[in-house]
């Protein structure tokens, strides 16, 4: 059995995404820009694409600019919230501990410019407090950029509470929704959101296309320099085919947000309770989550080779280990929480969507203690702590 | 990141793998905050390691490296077992991707940990400048130099 595992990390194209994109490379594939008929045809369903994605967020077509993703849009709404901050001399930027690193890699970049960053935490609920946000508000303050959902542990952010707060203060709020679009509920305008990342392929829709809703009266500043396409503010000819799939995606996930949360919980849940035997385990995060992600600790062990193991056993899942991500450190999101590195070595995500079923739950309940209970096995952190030696941290 | 098929093979299929009750040597090497540690038990009988096994907490690469240090060492004169590098554990798993080099030094300084341990319990003199300290910090300092200097770059 093969079970994929890893949804937050991308996702299988839905049937109606993969059938909406295909006229759009054969037979409706003039350039938008170009004024003959082929291209005003591609340039009418691009307009039906951005009401769609405008619609679904409760936005206005104009306020929404397609990207070549989420990293993309949340670089454009960040640096852009920054100029225009540093135009009235605001060069204070307030963000999270658990961002993306589309977020906290461009936070660093602006901090080597010289403005100033304030990353709140988020204790081991591992949720920014709307009061937090209140407090580090500062006169000089140009943006406050908060994530919606963490896509490492799934929790979902106060954002409606920080939207009045940022309003209130007359300060932009930025929120990188990558993981919650078409998972949550989202109106921008309710929610005081003034800039939104969004990116299809975590909603059913191909990789390489989200968009940034970006509230009128707010100038972007470009990233890319070219033609005059997305209202002069992001050069390129627009990825049609992507774009009508993102759309026709997004559409139906919204529509079956309640639907698809109601199931996938259930699953999630059963995996919980599945594997709530495993002694010296957490599951990290609390409070209002994502449907989906349900992201574990074993003591003693690393999450690489459990990774690894989980594989040959056909399952696909993901970890916050540092041999994951290329270096030393564990993930940034699990040391927000708390949680030491050894113990945040030992981590393992589990994204599920509702193309999963009970029977891949129950594999995934059947193979994962077995293999944490040969990795323990085998490791001399685990018979230091079995030992008295170690002491016990979960 | 791609392991080569060696390295699959051994960290799926661990040779020498276990604890070992009356082992002559015992050395245990690494950081668990860094995310590795190997534990390497040896046997020896007339200057030879008769017997090895190994215990590792870390990534595929460290339990592979370690499974291929043990296969190198048993049945090897603790002379020749001090001159295994991690050079020719790298080698003899047809590489690593460069990121987890750092495993292979852990494997060389498990097997060295192992007989300055024997060493010490026997009475035997040796040169201690052919040991590391037991103080990971130099290593894993390098390490961490290095995987934030790469950082930078990209």
């Amino acid at each position: 059995m093969r079970v994929y595992a890893d949804n937050a990390a991308t996702t299988r194209m839905s049937e109606t995404a993969i059938a909406a994109m295909l006229p759009y490379m054969d037979k409706i594939y003039g350039n938008p820009s170009s004024l003959h008929s082929f291209g005003q045809e591609a340039a009418e369903v691009l307009q039906q694409a951005r009401e769609t994605v405008a619609g679904l967020l409760g936005a206005e077509s104009r306020e929404i600019y397609f990207t070549s993703g989420g990293s993309e849009a949340d670089n454009m709404a960040i640096i852009s919230a920054a100029r225009l901050g540093a135009k009235k001399g605001k060069k204070h930027i307030i963000s999270s501990r658990i961002e993306h690193h589309a977020v906290l890699h461009t936070l660093d970049k602006l901090k080597k410019e010289g403005y100033e960053i304030t990353l709140l935490e988020v204790g081991r609920e591992g949720r920014v407090k709307a009061e937090d946000v209140a407090a580090a508000i500062r006169p000089d303050t140009a943006l406050v950029t908060i994530m919606y959902a963490n896509n490492e542990i799934g929790t979902i952010q106060p954002i409606k509470e920080i939207g009045a707060i940022c309003k209130e203060k007359g300060v932009i709020f930025h929120t990188d929704a990558v993981q919650a679009v078409g998972h949550l509920d989202i109106n921008v305008k309710e929610q005081n959101i003034d800039m939104l990342s969004l990116s299809a392929h975590k909603f059913h829709g191909p990789k390489g296309v989200g968009a940034l809703y970006c509230r009128r009266g707010l100038i972007l500043t470009n990233i890319i320099e070219g033609g005059g396409q997305e209202r002069g503010k992001r050069g390129g000819t627009e990825n049609i085919p992507a774009i009508v799939a993102a759309a026709a995606a997004m559409k139906e996930a919204c529509e079956n947000i309640e639907k698809h949360a109601i199931y996938v919980s259930a699953l999630r849940d059963r995996l919980i309770k599945g594997l709530a035997h495993i002694p010296h385990a957490v599951v990290n995060g609390s409070g209002e989550k994502l449907p989906g992600i349900a992201n574990f600790c074993f003591e003693g062990i690393e999450g690489e080779s459990l990774l690894l193991l989980l594989n040959k056993d056909g399952i696909a899942a993901s970890s916050g280990s540092a041999c994951t991500s290329g270096s030393l450190d564990p993930s940034h999101v699990l040391l927000a929480l708390g949680l030491p590195h050894e113990v945040a070595h030992g981590s393992l995500r589990i994204s599920l969507c509702h193309y999963n079923t009970i029977e891949e739950v129950d594999h995934i309940i059947a193979s994962v203690p077995k293999v944490v209970d040969y990795l323990r096995d085998i490791s001399p952190v685990w018979e230091a702590l079995m030992e008295g030696e170690r002491p016990h941290v979960i | 990141m791609l392991y080569s098929k060696e390295v699959m093979d051994h960290f799926e299929n661990p040779r020498n793998i276990g604890k070992m009750a009356d082992a002559d040597g015992i050395g245990e090497v690494g950081n668990a905050k860094c995310g590795d540690i190997m534990k390497m038990y040896i046997k020896v009988e007339n200057d030879i390691i008769v017997d090895v096994k190994f215990n590792t907490f870390g990534c595929g690469s460290a339990i592979a490296t370690s499974s291929m240090a043990t296969e190198m060492i048993k049945g090897k004169p603790i002379s020749e077992a001090l001159e295994l590098s991690n050079k020719a554990v790298v080698e003899a798993l047809g590489g690593l991707p460069p990121a987890k080099l750092h495993c292979s030094v852990l494997a060389e300084e498990a097997v060295k940990a192992a007989i300055k341990d024997y060493y010490d319990k026997n009475g035997i003199a040796y040169d201690a400048e052919q040991f590391c300290d037991g103080n990971c910090a130099a290593c894993h300092a390098h390490d961490h130099e290095h995987a934030h200097g790469h950082a930078e770059e990209e």
